[in-house]
């Protein structure tokens, strides 16, 4: 919108995303692995490579009457509400892009997400898949505003809705540190977003992957490594909106980033594998007689701080 | 540049806008009224109202999504398999609707609109921002009174119950 | 870009809504209908904004009204047609004329 980005992290952001993405993945197989009681580290850390391959190969199937131009916009904008979310990330200390209004651009391309497992629960014409799209519909309506309440609280305690200037506004104390609650009902709410872990029912096994259920070969790896890359943006703008981005000493901006996102990651990625699943009538519930009364106590409390 | 993104986003407002009421599918007309608004988010953006703009896309998705379970939920034809027309006194409807689109083209056309006076703030967000919590807080106020009023009254009408308490106590 | 442009965009998103507000028979469409055309009020408020008076905040303010009152409508639209379909099953307009007479 204002400058060129720069080129190198036109050609950086791609790289980054994929990379810890696939290790994402990978982690979360090899923990797979690890609770089921198979050996082999690298076996099971390859996973993702192995299961990207036989999903290259395999033949697609359609359902009959399916809607196939909704189906393949679900599909394709869940990789892509993800890159467009990640264009405002801050890769060390400058990103792709710095709107003035950054932290609501990455609100926008989250809530494409909801568009996109609906889509591709919506367009296969089964029964499954159409459950799976409106559990996630369910989840979304739960966790929605406490993100939003969570991000707001960041850019309130910044002054500013610039994903630099949140960064840099916190060169004295994380706000991770004085903002807790809200720093974990982003956690909670980049799971919920990225339907991972506990908030895993909309393509979970008792609806026959639900959402994902009709989804084969390729339109199956575009979506999962959507989803991937969606736990990825989230726990990168956690970082830069909470753990104060690139900053740290000795090292560079970029390093630094790359080993809060990696720890961030770790930590979601554990998280999914050991907490149960949540049914989504409950996690509502809990949402909304809960998280919303919690975070709108802790957006006064920061906004009291900041005046 | 802009005056293609202009022209490409206007297009594709209206083609959108008029798919709604043109496909079968009640799924295909949802996301017709979705792409017409991400068009006019974009629109929008192009006019420098950056928060406005991204405001309607992120509003724009949730809501059309909310309608979609609706529409599933009541509609006996939501997927368009079964052709059927929907529509009552469609001639007249178009007539209505040509004859003010005429009205307001002409309007639109041949006024002299004023010139514009002072250039915009470096950052609208915080001029609205600043706005609406200062010289045009009724604004606000009434919003909060009107969300809280709407949230009330769409409960009680939607429950089964209605405004009464539970075992029929009053 | 101009704003003549602008209102053109803006007085054909709200003809497209007001046939649709006008024709339709289920409740869901005619919401559709209104939706465009508060969405071709957004346009005008925006452009009138930026090309007439772009150092005073109130076309913005109307642009958030009318975002506002689009959520709203929605809201209020929607627990109607639930009430609606609990009492007699149906979501048509046709069928709702109740208050007539």
């Amino acid at each position: 919108m204002r400058e060129t980005p720069p080129l190198w992290t036109l050609a950086a952001l791609p790289v980054a995303l994929v990379v810890l993405a696939l290790a994402a993945a990978s982690f979360d197989h090899v923990l797979a692995a690890r609770q089921a009681g198979h050996g082999g580290l690298a076996h099971a850390a390859a996973g993702p490579l192995r299961e990207a391959a036989r999903l290259l190969v395999q033949s697609r199937r359609t359902t009959f009457a399916s809607d196939r131009l909704l189906l393949r916009a679900g599909v394709v904008s869940l990789p892509v509400a993800a890159s467009l979310a990640a264009v405002v990330v801050p890769l060390g200390d400058v990103a792709v892009a710095d709107p003035l209004v950054g932290v609501v651009w990455f609100n926008a391309m989250e809530v494409v997400v909801w568009a996109s497992v609906w889509l591709a629960g919506w367009g296969p014409d089964s029964a499954y898949a159409l459950v799976g799209g409106y559990r996630f519909l369910a989840q979304g309506l739960a966790y929605e505003l406490p993100h939003m309440f969570a991000l707001i609280t960041a850019a309130v305690g910044a002054g500013s809705l610039r994903v630099s200037e949140v960064a840099a506004a916190q060169d004295g104390l994380w706000f991770a540190v004085w903002m807790p609650v809200a720093f974990g009902v982003l956690l909670l709410s980049v799971l919920a977003m990225a339907f991972w872990g506990p908030f895993g029912q909309p393509v979970a096994a008792d609806v026959s992957g639900g959402a994902m259920a009709e989804l084969t070969g390729v339109d199956r790896l575009v979506f999962l490594a959507g989803r991937s890359a969606l736990l990825v943006v989230g726990a990168a703008v956690a970082v830069a909106l909470f753990l104060g981005g690139g900053a740290g000493p000795l090292l560079p901006p970029g390093a630094w980033m790359a080993a809060k996102v990696a720890v961030v990651l770790a930590v979601l990625v554990w998280a999914g594998r050991r907490l149960p699943p949540v049914r989504m009538d409950r996690f509502a519930q809990f949402a909304w007689v809960v998280l919303i009364p919690v975070s709108l106590l802790q957006l006064l409390v920061v906004s009291i701080v900041v005046l | 540049m802009r005056e293609v993104a202009f022209w490409v986003l206007a297009v594709g407002a209206v083609a959108g806008g008029v798919a709604v009421f043109a496909v079968a599918s009640m799924a295909r007309a949802t996301f017709a009224l979705l792409v017409s608004f991400l068009c006019t988010g974009g629109e929008l953006l192009l006019l420098g109202l950056d928060y406005l703009g991204t405001l309607v896309i992120l509003m724009m998705i949730m809501e059309m999504l909310v309608m979609a379970v609706f529409m599933v939920m009541y509609m006996m034809n939501p997927a368009g398999l079964t052709p059927m027309s929907m529509v009552h006194n469609r001639r007249g409807a178009t007539a209505v609707a040509g004859l003010t689109f005429a009205a307001l083209a002409a309007g639109a056309l041949t006024t002299p609109w004023p010139e514009r006076r002072g250039l915009p703030p470096p950052d609208p967000s915080r001029a609205l921002g600043a706005a609406v919590m200062g010289p045009a807080m009724p604004v606000m106020m009434v919003i909060g009174v009107a969300i809280l009023a709407t949230m009330v009254a769409s409960v009680v009408l939607a429950t089964a119950q209605g405004r009464y308490d539970r075992d029929g106590a009053r | 870009m101009s704003l003549p442009a602008f209102l053109l965009l803006a007085s054909a998103l709200f003809a497209v809504g007001l046939y649709g507000a006008l024709s339709q028979q289920s409740v869901v469409m005619v919401m559709m209908g209104l939706e465009l055309m508060i969405n071709g009020v957004v346009v005008a408020g925006g452009a009138f904004w930026h090309h007439v008076a772009p150092a005073r905040p109130d076309g913005q303010v109307l642009v958030l009204v009318a975002i506002t009152v689009m959520a709203l409508e929605m809201a209020m639209g929607f627990a109607v047609v639930t009430a609606l379909f609990r009492a007699r099953e149906v979501d048509v307009t046709d069928e709702a004329g109740d208050l007539r007479g």
